[in-house]
């Protein structure tokens, strides 16, 4: 079936249009909208923003490629961002992310065989003032310690 | 000097201190665009506004009032205001705490900048991982306009004002002002060429003024205090660089965090008196003083500044640790004051390390318009590997210099300069330890950039 956005997301996405002069600028908040409903862009949601928005499919294109947070493949369930920046390269990221590696028997850029856990390196998240950090999904984990690290792997996999 | 403040952080603590009710009853809320918006002239205010001294938080430090009015009215375009909220510079982690913990601030001075500039909506551009920052802003901004202080009559005015919140979706270079334009039009983030600047063609085609999140969130206090007053809160305010500001510290120190003081504080204060000195209490190694992109500081190094009409004379002979962070005598000690969040460095860093660190960065976030920065980037980031791997030559070594420079000067936008005036730094700095890495004295494996295992300290 191709794709369509399911009719609460619609009505999101008709609001947002309404805050912008143009129809394309409402590309990237399709886009999330999109993403957050079907996990990553593929070439179906491509086709349906750009006839949504009234723009080239290569234009869709094109932005989808350029921004890190748009997946082109379907991703794990959760997905782990480990900051690897030099601030929380200083408080030890370097070492919680081999941990979080070896702990998952993955190497970042990875995902787990159950397809629950991505993990992934990001790059400084505007928390280095809380170093190490991560962002698990779209909540920010800071300050973190092997005990916290080991909480939050042991409650991605139970889920 | 070092006088910490609370204008802009007095809420931070409190339960609920992100609402409209607190912000109202502890934070003078509103009262500085109530004021604005019902006895003054947009053309007052501007003038006003000049008298803040208020530096661009963004890292740039261009005077906000200046920018503020290169506006000219278009006889058919409308004009808007573009808050830059895509913190993502290295060590950079203020303005978060703005949004997170003070949303109501970035949204009065939104709809005060709104009306000095002729623009009748404001889009804060804020970076997609921020998700509760996002949720703040879109509660201040129902809160206002439930109130009426945002929407078609702001405080009975008939000046009607929107503000929006816009994302991106993960990319530094979304920072720089024209690729925030195009990425709010809904292109790919890729910087425009200059000119035209954003107050002739910004966003839609249209005039734009771009200020960055902490700039706008400051006016409210600017107004309430009286422009002069605010600026003169500074130490440095004869230096055209006033008021009070978010001051970050980050890396190896007791008390990371994010304090306001007054500007005019130095980075012995910053790091020892609010950052509570280093971990382990070790000796500082070096310090990069406002986001990677500026370039690092030795803790030896001191002020060379003989010619008395610079404006870092006064400081001639002193270390560097105790200059008063200001954009301009930061940009004459060879660095910069960038966004104003130090990253510290305890002895035992090895700055090899760091500058691989970062070069990773740099070409991680490199658009790839430009081939001296694409190309160039990706030269450095090879030549730190080959360092840290023990297969870098001294010719090689030295090809890093060209590289660095072919960089400066020759790219669309200032991306280019930010990635190679780190690496000329490191390089200049730390030669000795750079060589060593090629004598094969020193080795990447035993770099360490954390002090003590993780978790313990
Ligand atoms: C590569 C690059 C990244 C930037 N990132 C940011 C950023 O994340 N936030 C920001 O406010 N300014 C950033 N800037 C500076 C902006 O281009 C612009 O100068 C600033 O938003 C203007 O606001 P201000 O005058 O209030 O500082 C960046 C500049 C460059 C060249
Ligand atoms: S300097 Fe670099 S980041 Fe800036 S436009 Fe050129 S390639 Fe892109
Ligand atoms: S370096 Fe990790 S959040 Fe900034």
């Amino acid at each position: 079936m191709p794709f369509a956005l399911t009719p609460e997301r619609e009505r999101e996405l008709a609001e947002i249009l309404t805050r912008y002069p143009t129809k394309m600028a409402a590309c990237i908040p399709a886009l999330h909208l999109c993403q957050d409903q079907h996990g990553y862009i593929d070439d179906d949601v491509v086709t349906w923003v750009s006839h949504r928005l009234d723009l080239p499919p290569a234009h869709v294109k094109g932005v989808v490629t350029f921004y890190t947070l748009f997946n082109q493949h379907k991703v794990g369930k959760h997905q782990l961002w480990v900051c690897r920046t030099l601030p929380c390269a200083l408080r030890g990221a370097g070492e919680m992310l081999d941990y979080c590696e070896k702990k998952l028997g993955i190497k970042a850029g990875e995902t787990t065989p159950d397809g629950k856990i991505t993990l992934r390196t990001a790059e400084c998240l505007a928390s280095c003032g809380t170093a190490p950090m991560m962002q698990v999904d779209k909540d920010y984990y800071e300050n973190l310690t092997p005990a916290d690290v080991d909480a939050i792997l042991e409650r991605l996999q139970r889920s | 000097m070092l006088k910490q403040t609370n204008y802009l952080t007095k809420v931070y603590g409190l339960p609920e201190g992100w609402t409209l009710a607190t912000y109202e009853r502890e934070a003078r809320g509103y009262q500085a665009a109530r004021k604005v918006l019902t006895t003054m002239s947009p053309a007052d205010v501007v003038n006003e506004a000049k008298k803040a001294n208020i530096r661009g938080r963004g890292g740039a430090g261009f005077p906000m009032g200046v920018k503020w009015s290169f506006m000219r009215p278009h006889p058919t375009k409308p004009a808007y205001l573009v808050i830059n909220a895509d913190e993502g510079e290295p060590g950079t982690h203020k303005d978060r705490t703005l949004m997170e913990l003070n949303p109501h601030a970035c949204v009065e001075g939104c709809i005060i900048g709104c009306y000095a500039i002729g623009a009748h909506a404001a889009y804060i551009y804020v970076r997609d991982e921020l998700h509760l920052s996002k949720a703040r802003l879109w509660g201040a901004i129902k809160e206002a306009k439930a109130k009426g202080y945002l929407g078609k009559n702001p405080f009975g005015k008939d000046y009607p004002v929107e503000v929006y919140v816009h994302t991106g979706a993960g990319a530094y270079i979304c920072g720089e002002e024209t690729s925030l334009l195009n990425s709010l039009e809904g292109k790919r983030g890729e910087p425009r060429l200059k000119p035209p600047f954003p107050a002739q063609a910004g966003a839609f085609g249209c005039p734009t003024t771009v200020n960055n999140l902490e700039t706008i969130a400051a006016v409210p206090t600017a107004f309430n205090l009286g422009c002069e007053e605010f600026s003169k809160l500074s130490s440095i305010h004869h230096l055209n660089d006033g008021g009070v500001r978010l001051f970050g510290v980050n890396g190896h120190v007791k008390k990371p965090g994010v304090y306001e003081c007054c500007v005019g504080l130095t980075l012995r204060e910053l790091i020892y008196d609010l950052g509570g000195g280093l971990l382990d209490d070790k000796a500082l190694h070096s310090v990069i003083p406002g986001g990677s992109s500026t370039p690092v500081l030795r803790a030896e190094d001191v002020v060379h500044a003989p010619d008395e009409k610079s404006p870092l004379h006064a400081w001639h002979g002193k270390s560097v640790l105790d200059v008063p962070l200001g954009v301009d005598t930061f940009r004459n000690m060879g660095t910069m004051l960038g966004t104003c969040c130090a990253t510290v460095m305890a002895e035992g860093t090895d700055p090899v390390a760091c500058f691989h660190n970062l070069m990773q960065f740099y070409r991680h976030e490199s658009c790839g318009q430009c081939t001296p920065c694409r190309e160039g980037s990706g030269w450095l980031l090879r030549i730190a590997e080959k360092l840290m791997d023990g297969t870098c030559s001294m010719d090689e070594l030295n090809t890093l210099h060209d590289v660095a420079n072919g960089i400066m000067g020759n790219t669309i936008c200032a991306f280019g300069e930010g990635t190679a005036m780190p690496a000329l730094g490191y390089l200049k700095k730390f030669r000795k330890e750079f060589e060593a890495y090629v004598k094969g004295e020193r080795k990447g494996k035993d770099a360490r950039l954390a002090v003590g295992a993780w978790g313990q300290s």
